[in-house]
């Protein structure tokens, strides 16, 4: 990752914007992620969306799955936990349930959190759980090399359809509202600055926050789909691929034709589900006990 | 001891009990028969004393629950029979690995598949050992009565912390179901062990520090300590490593740290053995009807001895061993096709004839037939 130390000379006496060294863990960089992929803004977004709230790295837990994306806990200095592929809310139900002062952040894949883990996904969205859900959604299974996801495209190439994909994909944005999450959004790496208003405001939300965030592997997905360079997949799918609620106000349907929605989508207020348990609490009778401070 | 802590109650409700009395403040779980009531019970009991009850989408969610709320410092247990105990076993691979404290009650029920669900077996026993893949630490506790469930589920958690692993207890419908008179223990009558917690400081904090067969304290998320957990190997200080000699010897050493112990958790009963010349060895429901078939035995003069493990892995080797040695045979009655057999087979290592009594009808072991094979060498 880049660190704001390294900008040019003449600028060195400004003060530094941010100061990665108190998120990132010491000693555990480089990455596994390879060149060109989108993960590593996503994780840049998301430590200054966290910096932004003014709370203690204490605070935090991130939770993961298992996937390029879910290495993300691994690099950063909170309560990290890296579980079973596809069962992160699942872990992150309990230890939120445990601690509810703690501020749950799940980071997943579109595999990670739709095909394996999408009944976790669901029912975590039922509960309107405070977690917040950051699906890096790069439309194909990374780890494994690069096999077709429950996001990837009609048409598209992958190890695994070889012929062009023809699972219908899932809207991860229709189906966390569907399944009831008061925080919906779309946001993408290419957008960096507004994806990490978007994740701030996620994490400010109380309830199942869920963001859908476009993100590319150029290593699979793009190179078996013939884009020029990461680059070129970004603008084309992330840039050219999306357009942001505000603009679409204005937009005609036909300019709307294929292209993803980028912003807040939905939100709501709804009872959310530890408070619902303290309530449940008090009406049996009982008391928080300390290990749920 | 007062009388008011003398209850009635069915084997599920003691589980129960023993999770409270143990300190257990979380449960996450999915209905199934014919452990269901411990879901149930702590439904009703757990919010009363500020507890979490979590009713899941599924085993998978349970176990992984559970262990995410151990992380945030919660004893924490779940119940579920067959069917969900297959479902577990991913999540308890990564108890065992990780080395989270937590508890898993298997109500067994006959299987394979849905089999016949209202109908009790012992056909898990293989399972909660080699369940989940790779070479992993067992704890598995196989209590025999309404009262010993209580005890049972008390040391499963105690077990749990001292281990720093999951810890599993197996019993089967019957007794799950069946309703004896015991007695409820006060507080501090029974020893509870609480987690250990780091005391250093959170930089110098290793979570998975090792020295001479110590285990590390486990610190609970938001307390400061800020550390990682894995299901990758990892060194030291929880971080994966691809390092081939700190993955050997971590597995080596989640393994070992219960190997290494099977004196102090294996707990056996022993019922005639000193002068015993026919052996009976037996757990769970199929215990109760050895007792009785060697009770009578010995009315008749026939020198039979039962020798019941209540840990039934770590599998009690030495006392099998012990037994070989002492008899002419050894019968092992169990509703399975054969499960404990071979393992008594394997410590008996040839010094006495291994005799298997199985049963899957779903109907207990009479006692008449065990007292029919023991005839069979009197
Ligand atoms: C139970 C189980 N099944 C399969 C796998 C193999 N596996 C590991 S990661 C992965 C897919 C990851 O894809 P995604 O969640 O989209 O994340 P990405 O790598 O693209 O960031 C799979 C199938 C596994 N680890 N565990
Ligand atoms: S395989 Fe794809 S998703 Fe994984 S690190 Fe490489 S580019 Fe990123």
């Amino acid at each position: 990752m880049e660190t704001v130390t390294a900008t040019k000379k003449k600028k060195k006496e400004k003060p530094v914007p941010f100061d990665y060294s108190n998120y990132i863990r010491k000693g555990k960089l480089p990455h596994i992620w390879c060149p060109g992929c989108g993960h590593g803004i996503v994780l840049k977004c998301m430590l200054r969306a966290i910096a932004e709230t003014g709370r203690p790295n204490d605070d935090f837990a991130l939770v993961s799955g298992i996937g390029c994306s879910s290495r993300t806990p691994g690099y950063v200095n909170f309560n990290t936990l890296h579980t079973l592929h596809g069962r992160a809310l699942a872990f992150a139900t309990g230890l939120k349930m445990a601690k509810p002062n703690l501020k749950v952040i799940v980071t997943t894949g579109d595999g990670d959190a739709l095909a394996i883990g999408g009944n976790h996904f669901i029912h975590t969205c039922r509960r309107n759980l405070d977690i917040v859900i950051m699906v890096y959604n790069n439309f194909i299974y990374g780890m494994t090399s690069g096999q077709f996801s429950p996001t990837t495209l009609p048409g598209m190439i992958a190890t695994t359809s070889r012929y062009g994909n023809i699972d219908p994909p899932f809207d991860v944005c229709k189906m966390a509202e569907a399944a009831g999450a008061t925080f919906v959004a779309r946001g993408t790496a290419y957008h960096y600055g507004e994806l990490e208003k978007i994740l701030h405001e996620a994490i400010m939300h109380k309830g199942t926050a869920v963001i859908d965030i476009i993100d590319s592997c150029p290593t699979y997905y793009g190179r078996f789909n013939k884009f020029k360079s990461p680059a070129d997949m970004m603008e084309k799918i992330e840039k050219e691929g999306t357009v942001s609620v505000k603009q679409a106000d204005s937009l005609p349907p036909e300019k709307l034709e294929g292209k993803l929605l980028r912003g807040v989508l939905h939100k709501k207020e709804r009872p959310e589900y530890t408070e619902g348990y303290a309530k449940l609490i008090e009406k049996a009778g009982g008391k928080i006990v300390s290990s749920r401070q | 001891m007062s009388d008011k802590k003398k209850k009635f109650m069915q084997g599920n409700e003691a589980c129960s009990e023993g999770a409270l009395y143990a300190g257990s403040r979380f449960y996450a779980g999915y209905p199934i028969t014919p452990s269901t009531e411990v879901a149930e019970i702590l439904s009703v009991r757990l919010p009363k004393i500020g507890g979490v009850f979590m009713q899941m989408e599924d085993e998978i969610a349970s176990i992984c629950a559970i262990i995410g709320a151990s992380l945030g410092g919660a004893k924490s247990l779940t119940a579920t029979s067959g069917p969900g105990f297959s479902l577990m076993q991913e999540g308890l691979g990564f108890a065992c690995i990780a080395e989270i404290p937590c508890v898993i009650i298997n109500v067994m029920r006959s299987g394979p598949s849905t089999g016949f669900p209202t109908g009790p077996s012992q056909s898990d026993v293989m399972q909660a050992k080699w369940g989940t893949h790779g070479d992993h630490p067992s704890v598995v506790l196989t209590p025999a009565t309404v009262q010993e469930i209580f005890y049972e589920t008390v040391r499963a958690f105690n077990l749990a912390e001292i281990y720093r692993t999951p810890v599993i207890v197996l019993y089967d419908e019957i007794i799950g179901h069946m309703r004896e008179a015991i007695t409820l223990p006060e507080p501090g009558e029974v020893e509870v062990i609480e987690r250990k917690k780091p005391t250093c400081k959170p930089e110098e904090y290793k979570p998975y520090a090792q020295s001479n067969g110590t285990i590390a304290p486990l610190a609970a998320y938001g307390e400061g300590y800020k550390f990682h957990v894995t299901g990758l190997y990892h060194a030291e200080d929880g971080f994966p490593t691809n390092n081939t000699k700190l993955i050997g010897e971590a597995n080596e050493r989640i393994v070992n740290k219960i190997n290494k112990n099977v004196d102090k958790i294996c707990i056996n009963e022993e019922y005639y053995l000193d002068d015993a010349e026919i052996g009976v060895v037996a757990y769970g429901v199929s215990s109760k009807s050895a007792k009785f078939a060697v009770k009578e035995m010995r009315k008749k003069g026939v020198k039979a001895g039962l020798l019941r493990p209540k840990t039934i892995w770590p599998f009690p080797d030495k006392a099998v061993n012990k037994l070989a040695k002492q008899v002419k045979a050894i019968l092992v009655p169990e509703m399975n096709l054969g499960q404990v057999y071979y393992e008594v087979e394997r410590a008996s290592r040839g010094q006495c004839e291994v005799k298997g009594i199985f049963k899957v009808d779903t109907e207990a072991i009479h006692p008449n037939q065990i007292i029919e094979e023991i005839e069979k060498f009197a």
